[in-house]
């Protein structure tokens, strides 16, 4: 397996104005395999979003190193590295620069120099990706959440990434653009095997990645598949993350006297279980 | 304060090339001291609404009363201060709207407007700063060197300073991570029954819709489509499913595990708690059977 990218004993510390310093990230290492999914979770100032500004080189870490593609990250390849990294941030209305969706997308092909005539076909491709093809010559503005992150999203695939970075890209987004924006980054990983990172609190966007990342004061505090990392449904609850829906409410059944066999954190896990334990006898 | 809504009708710009109906014979009323929520798609009208609860927008047709006072298109600005006083809005992303240069004076920039002497006011701020669990010495921090959590609480802060009787809060958790939400979540409830605010919730969640509300208003495309209790509205799945709504998870996951049994459960379950006594319930019986 091909590493994509690595944080090898990586700290960062902030320091405020008036002196008092905190660390936001504390001895944290792990890495990213080629085409995996990737889900990054913790409570608001566990640490998240410096990771991510590290990885796009916005920050560099005091000790430690992040490399990207097997380099280190630093002051010169910057530049290189981030060209073969997309990332789309949380708020929809912050990243459109373009007055069509077409324009916006071809927005970094044009900043790069690509010829036009690959621009072009480019656009399509990358619009038809996110299932936005039909929307060429659309304002962004008059476009809903979930259609302007989707073409935030076709805007970075459109410089064929390598990686692609979601800083929070849901949490904006009402429930209906939330489930757009996880279809086509989980139709897109199925289908070109593209490495995923994403921050999230969206624990449907957790279940659905290969594996979680779960922070906490700047330390990482637990790493596995999501079925390994919600085992341990009290010690994410005490860090204020959330469990799934099945996940709770297995534990209220068992409260209430309802035995129920292993961990599940589907609905439909959760009811086949209760109908194999009790029915199907 | 009771709040009622008669045909009430709007059109964004109206009387121009641009003019585009929002609004369509919206008919409701919320009493003094209920919990409501409104919930619909995007573009169902939500928002439009609610900036018809407290005179930002005043309907191009029909009547909105507030208390006594009744809003219609002719209604003066100036008619309008009293019904200022009394309904807060919690805006979505608050925080965009923080300015001042410490969290104090952006408190007590509200209730100082409302001709509030200062020091009650900077009184007010403090109590407000530990009602919404923020550490004492924000206040004398800009609220720009604040994390998004805190600086949505100051926000929130500002809006509860000049006591409204009303409280309108539109989407107050987004954002938020989900210890952030559930804390804004209870904050709310708690005031709502403790201060005996008129609360109206507007919310893509209809787990919080199911699990706080009264009463649920459910709006699409400009109109009122449904008033009900929770009970009633998160019934009829399919009903709701035109209005491309979904169910709460609970009452979801009490439909599956009614279709394994083949029985009904009985009462709706509003939340978590519920649906586990019903099932635990129901899985006893059979056993006995």
């Amino acid at each position: 397996m091909k590493e994509i990218l690595s944080l090898d004993h990586v700290s960062y510390t902030y320091e405020s104005e008036d002196g008092e310093s905190r660390k936001a990230i504390d001895d944290v290492s792990f890495t990213v395999w080629d085409g995996e999914w990737i889900a990054i979770v913790g409570h608001n100032g566990s640490g998240k979003s410096t990771l991510a500004k590290m990885m796009i080189g916005l920050l560099f870490p005091e000790e430690g190193s992040v490399n990207v593609f097997l380099e280190k990250l630093d002051a010169e390849n910057i530049w290189d590295i981030r060209s073969r990294i997309g990332i789309v941030f949380q708020n929809p209305d912050n990243q459109f620069v373009g007055s069509t969706v077409q324009d916006d997308v071809a927005f970094a092909l044009e900043n790069n120099g690509v010829p036009f005539e690959q621009m072009v076909p480019r656009v399509h491709e990358s619009l038809a990706q996110v299932n936005m093809a039909g929307f060429l010559d659309h304002e962004p503005h008059h476009l809903s959440g979930g259609q302007k992150q989707r073409v935030a999203i076709a805007g970075a695939l459109a410089m064929q990434p390598k990686l692609l970075i979601l800083d929070e890209a849901t949490s904006m987004l009402d429930p209906q653009g939330r489930d757009e924006v996880i279809k086509v980054v989980d139709d897109l990983k199925r289908t070109t095997g593209l490495t995923v990172i994403s921050i999230t609190h969206d624990l449907e966007e957790v279940l659905l990645a290969d594996k979680v990342i779960v922070m906490n004061d700047g330390k990482l505090m637990l790493t596995g598949k999501p079925e390994e990392i919600f085992a341990h449904g009290e010690e994410l609850e005490a860090i204020g993350l959330d469990l799934p829906f099945a996940s709770r409410l297995s534990r209220y059944l068992r409260q209430a006297g309802v035995e129920i066999q292993g961990e599940h954190t589907t609905e439909e896990e959760l009811v086949n279980e209760l109908w194999t334990s009790h029915f199907n006898k | 304060m009771d709040i009622s809504l008669q045909q009430v009708g709007y059109s964004y710009a109206k009387g121009t090339p641009f003019e585009k109906r929002a609004l369509f014979e919206v008919n409701a009323s919320i009493e003094s001291g209920s919990y409501t929520a409104v919930i619909g798609h995007t573009g169902s009208g939500k928002s439009t609404l609610l900036l018809h609860l407290n005179g930002l927008l005043k309907p191009t047709e029909g009547v909105v009363r507030i208390g006594n006072v009744s809003i219609t298109a002719d209604t003066k600005a100036k008619e309008l201060k009293e019904i200022r006083r009394n309904v807060g809005i919690v805006f979505q992303f608050p925080e965009h709207q923080l300015f001042e240069e410490t969290v104090e004076k952006d408190i007590m920039f509200g209730p100082m407007n409302f001709g509030v002497p200062a020091e009650e006011a900077r009184q007010r701020a403090h109590e407000l700063i530990k009602l919404l669990g923020l550490p004492e010495d924000v206040a004398q921090k800009s609220p720009f060197d604040l994390s998004g959590g805190q600086m949505r609480r100051v926000a929130i802060a500002g809006v509860l300073a000049f006591k409204p009787s009303i409280l309108i809060l539109d989407e107050p958790t987004a954002g938020l991570d989900p210890r952030g939400r559930k804390e804004i979540m209870e904050l709310f409830n708690k005031l709502h029954k403790e201060e005996g605010l008129t609360t109206i919730l507007v919310t893509h969640s209809m787990e919080d819709a199911a699990m706080y509300a009264d009463q649920v208003l459910v709006m699409h495309e400009g109109r009122s489509v449904i008033v009900g209790t929770p009970e009633e509205v998160f019934a009829d799945a399919e009903r709701l499913k035109s209005f491309r709504l979904g169910l709460p998870r609970s009452v979801a996951f009490q439909r599956d595990f009614e279709k394994l049994i083949g029985r009904p459960l009985g009462r709706l379950a509003l939340t978590e708690g519920q649906l586990a006594s019903s099932i635990a319930a129901a899985l006893k019986e059979e056993g006995e059977r």
